[in-house]
């Protein structure tokens, strides 16, 4: 029995799950709707009985490595355990059937969680005014230069539209800027693979709008000049975003706003554990000064002598991102997190994470190459400088090790090294976890010199092996029924 | 520590490993002025049942819709069958990363793959992406896409009936290019009134349809009106209404975007939810968003990956159709589970009872005295504008004391709009009982305008 069928291969007209009772009111009358406005011809959509449907789920969902049954070192992503309590408060009715049109005197459960949410991430970065309006991490990047122009248009400064971004920077920095309107500018990593304070410095001037940073860096380091980079963009006029991916490595022990950062994101699908979903949804609140404050995005959540409400009518404000407030699932999961750990819980995590990277960094850095080789915050970046003689790339370690039943790291990214694999293990992994990954990786180290054809043929415990990516978008087949 | 496995002596063995001796000496890499000094101001942590506790009572603070509601415009409370809470509440795919080793994921892969199959198949359309964050911001995204298919146009046309979110969302994502808005306004039928305003600058024209009065616009008109002009035509749907009506890519739309929260996601203030994105093939290079297509492996067995990736941000950067990365995928999960629950069958038939109970509702509505339909002659679907004797606010207060949660005063979220405005929305899930008690409820306000 073939089980690897697609559901419109198993469907048979007559077959459904859904069905509803009987109407109480009269049939629905389509003759009174205008000419022309109904379908010709029903949508092409499987047709499958509840037992095929559970069954054809619940396979796929064994064909994907996820946090729950596998150590997920997965570089930048921040892949730490989703607390299951966070998906069950997600179902509470009194959540879960809440319409952002309500009244707001009836919905004031909903937007206590959002106020409280705010201030936590308020007390994490010491940026004072927050907003979780931003859908993900991108959209908070985007949110956080427009209300740059914003300020600047305020200031009468509107011939600053450059964004300077270092090369170790992610993808999401630039094409943001893009959409700001604004021009991207690389500043180069110094040897020492922090900001080349001098490259930066050339590049400040009176167009500078803003420079985003990454602290820690992709690389899992921490920028020690930061004060100092803030300085200096400061001098110059403009204003510094620091792209919050890798808070979780300072939580509770450093905030942004004391290094003189202006704004930032943070990926509440990151740093506060809400789950990443396979690609999505997360949320991207961004925090800022208290002089940016009125150009945040709307609606905000806000108190007044008759208890919070949606305010979607600031005059300042750059506006809205998306439709409704925001994510609130993932806020109400995020929230969940931080009241379990609250503020020494936070700061537990942060260490935990940076112990958990450096172990592995001095139990893999004789063994493969470390170009940074100190000590490193929540993550770190390797590479195959002893392994490539043998013929052996970054991706044939990282399909190596789906076999030994671990999720790939991070691979070819930072660009700023080559063959990169950038793992980071998170806190809530424990140390025969991080044993056994250290046990595997020495175990493929021997193959790369002894048997590299093993890892040229990984995967072979998956259900399929390495895929034609080039035929897939030679030859597309991108939807079952459209031809 | 929740969630933290390590032991103290774990801990005291890992960092004789790493050659320090305490946890503050692997923070020595912050400068010393920029650590705190003091605990964060954020309170202190709660045990399970604690948090438990908490959530419940904040939670029951929040009147929820389930009473019966007739609040829709845009986010409809429907059935949500229980297989898609549990199919997708699984963990493999709740915390599983995107896609991007393919091995480790054909379980995401190919529920997006089908995914996409559904989608463009309501949408009628050739090729739709795995999921855009929300139906709004995919307006958007749609928009900047119609300026890489036309040609040095600088003009965008919206329809004064999309969502006041979406018209909203558009204008910030637009607020830093050149291109120019122009929203055509509502006419007396409840119509979008496009004329004149459609030209050879034009590069994009949008309509919502049903739009947010309810009113189901004429999208074969002008989505030919776009054509003509040279401009890229873009429906935003309600995909529920396609169980039943026709499809934009029947109407010859060029784009066609929507909210995906009807099939399948909570309300849950607004999200998240998904967005869906469907085009031509011709226009998929230009597509935002993650891809997934079909291909084969070494021994030739069919598998899937994203594809078409040159276009997204972590490999083109500043070039890239779009900055999005982290998308709504979950949500599409839900969206395709409930589809596939559904089928065509399935789908028509919530389609339907939707316009029974609208239809049933508007029916009694319009004869109550004082109360009037003002856009019925254009017809609706499961929503409709009912105009009151009285500010829609205060018939509002009324449906609340009678133990239901009311419409939307139009007025309080679109500007310019007539106080007395009432959107009314009904779904499979409004009982009769409901629409009739709500009936009384009017017709009580009704006696009592007349005899005032």
């Amino acid at each position: 029995m073939n089980k690897d069928l697609l559901l419109y291969e198993k469907s048979k007209p007559g077959r459904r799950t859904l069905r509803l009772g009987a109407l109480d009111v009269p049939a629905a009358d389509t003759s009174r709707l205008p000419q022309g406005s109904l379908r010709a011809k029903p949508a092409v959509l499987p047709e499958v009985g509840e037992l095929e449907l559970v069954r054809h789920y619940v396979r796929l969902s064994k064909k994907n490595v996820s946090i729950a049954d596998s150590f997920y070192p997965l570089g930048s992503c921040t892949m730490k355990y989703n607390p299951v309590t966070n998906e069950a408060a997600a179902g509470i009715e009194g959540f879960r059937h809440v319409h952002p049109f309500q009244d707001a005197g009836r919905i004031q459960g909903a937007l206590a969680v959002w106020k409280r949410l705010e201030d936590a991430l308020a007390g994490v970065t010491g940026l004072p005014a927050v907003t979780i309006h931003p859908a993900a991490g991108a959209q908070g990047e985007l949110a956080a230069l427009l209300v740059a122009n914003a300020h600047f248009r305020a200031k009468g400064e509107s011939g600053r539209n450059v964004v300077l971004i270092p090369d170790s920077a992610h993808g999401t920095n630039p094409a943001s800027a893009a959409i700001a309107g604004l021009r991207a500018v690389t500043v180069k990593s110094g040897a020492d693979g922090l900001v080349d304070l001098a490259d930066l410095k050339a590049k400040l001037g009176d167009d500078t709008a803003v420079f985003m940073i990454t602290n820690p860096s992709t690389l899992g380091l921490f920028e020690t000049r930061i004060a100092e980079i803030c300085a200096a963009v400061h001098d110059a006029g403009g204003l510094v975003y620091m792209d919050g991916a890798n808070l979780n490595a300072i939580m509770g022990v450093a905030r942004p706003a004391d290094f003189g950062v202006d704004m930032m994101h943070i990926n509440l699908h990151k740093t506060f554990s809400t789950p990443h979903g396979g690609g999505g949804p997360g949320a991207g609140p961004i925090c800022v000064t208290e002089e940016l404050r009125r150009f945040l995005p709307s609606p905000r959540v806000v108190e007044d002598g008759n208890g919070l409400r949606l305010d979607y009518d600031a005059p300042d404000s750059i506006g809205m991102l998306r439709g409704w407030p925001g994510n609130f699932g993932v806020v109400l999961r995020a929230f969940a997190y931080i009241r379990r750990l609250g503020r020494e819980g936070i700061r537990r995590a942060a260490e935990n994470a940076v112990l958990n990277a450096n172990y592995l960094r001095v139990k893999l850095n004789k063994t493969y190459h470390v170009p940074f080789d100190r000590l490193c915050m929540h993550e770190f970046v390797c590479n195959t400088r002893h392994q490539r003689q043998h013929g052996v790339h970054a991706v044939d370690i990282a399909k190596r090790l789906i076999d030994m039943g671990h999720h790939p790291m991070t691979i070819y990214f930072p660009l700023v090294v080559s063959e990169a694999m950038m793992i980071e293990p998170t806190e809530t992994e424990c140390k025969e976890t991080l044993d056994a990954f250290v046990d595997d990786m020495l175990q493929i180290a021997k193959e790369c010199a002894e048997e590299p054809d093993k890892l040229h043929a990984a995967p072979v415990t998956t259900p399929v092996g390495r895929l034609d990516e080039g035929r897939a978008v030679k030859d597309p087949v991108l939807c079952y029924t459209c031809g | 520590m929740p969630f933290i496995q390590n032991t103290d002596a774990d801990r005291a063995e890992m960092l004789a490993a790493i050659g320090v001796r305490s946890i503050d000496e692997l923070f020595e890499q912050i400068p010393a002025d920029l650590r705190v000094k003091a605990p964060i101001d954020v309170p202190e942590g709660v045990s399970e049942n604690e948090l438990w506790a908490e959530l419940t009572e904040l939670a029951s603070w929040n009147s929820t819709t389930e009473k019966g509601s007739f609040l829709g415009a845009g986010l409809y409370r429907h059935y949500i069958p229980t297989v898609v809470d549990a199919l997708q509440g699984r963990q493999e795919f709740v915390t599983a990363y995107t896609p991007y080793q393919p091995e480790a994921s054909q379980g995401t892969l190919v529920a997006f793959f089908e995914f996409q199959s559904m989608v463009a198949e309501l949408c009628g359309m050739e090729v739709a992406n795995a999921s855009m964050y929300d139906g709004s911001s995919a307006v958007a995204e749609a928009v900047l896409m119609s300026t890489s298919i036309t040609r040095k146009r600088t003009k965008v046309v919206l329809s004064a009936g999309l969502h006041p979110h979406t018209r909203r969302t558009v204008r910030t994502y637009l607020g830093a290019t050149d291109l120019e808005v122009v929203v055509a306004p509502i006419g007396d039928d409840g119509r979008t009134d496009f004329s004149g305003l459609i030209d050879d600058r034009t590069t994009a024209v949008v309509v919502q349809s049903p739009n947010f009065f309810g009113v189901i616009e004429d999208q074969a008109a002008v989505a030919a009106e776009a054509k003509q002009a040279g401009a890229v035509s873009i429906a935003s749907v309600y995909p529920i209404a396609l169980g039943l009506l026709q499809s934009p890519g029947e109407a010859g739309f060029d784009i066609v975007v929507g909210d995906g929260q009807s099939l399948g996601v909570p309300m849950a203030m607004g999200g998240p939810s998904f967005g869906i994105f469907a085009t031509k093939n011709e226009f998929v290079r230009k597509m935002p968003g993650r891809i997934v297509g079909q291909t084969v492996d070494g021994q030739g067995r069919r598998g899937f990956a994203l594809t078409f990736q040159t276009r997204e941000q972590h490999i083109r950067r500043e070039k890239a159709t779009s900055n999005i990365c982290t998308n709504n995928a979950l949500m599409a999960l839900r969206g395709a589970i409930y589809m596939a629950a559904a089928g065509p069958e399935g789908l028509r038939e919530v389609a339907e009872h939707c316009l029974a109970k609208a239809q049933f509702a508007a029916d009694q509505l319009a004869a109550l005295p004082g109360f009037e339909l003002p856009y019925a002659a254009a017809g609706h679907f499961n929503e409709f504008v009912l105009r009151c004797p009285v500010p829609a606010r205060e018939v509002n207060r009324a449906i609340d004391a009678a133990g239901m949660i009311g419409g939307l005063a139009i007025a309080d979220h679109v500007a310019g709009a007539d106080e007395r405005d009432l959107l009314l929305a009904f779904t499979e899930l409004t009982t009769r009982e409901q629409i009739e008690r709500l009936v009384k409820t009017l017709s009580s306000l009704s006696q009592t305008v007349s005899v005032g």
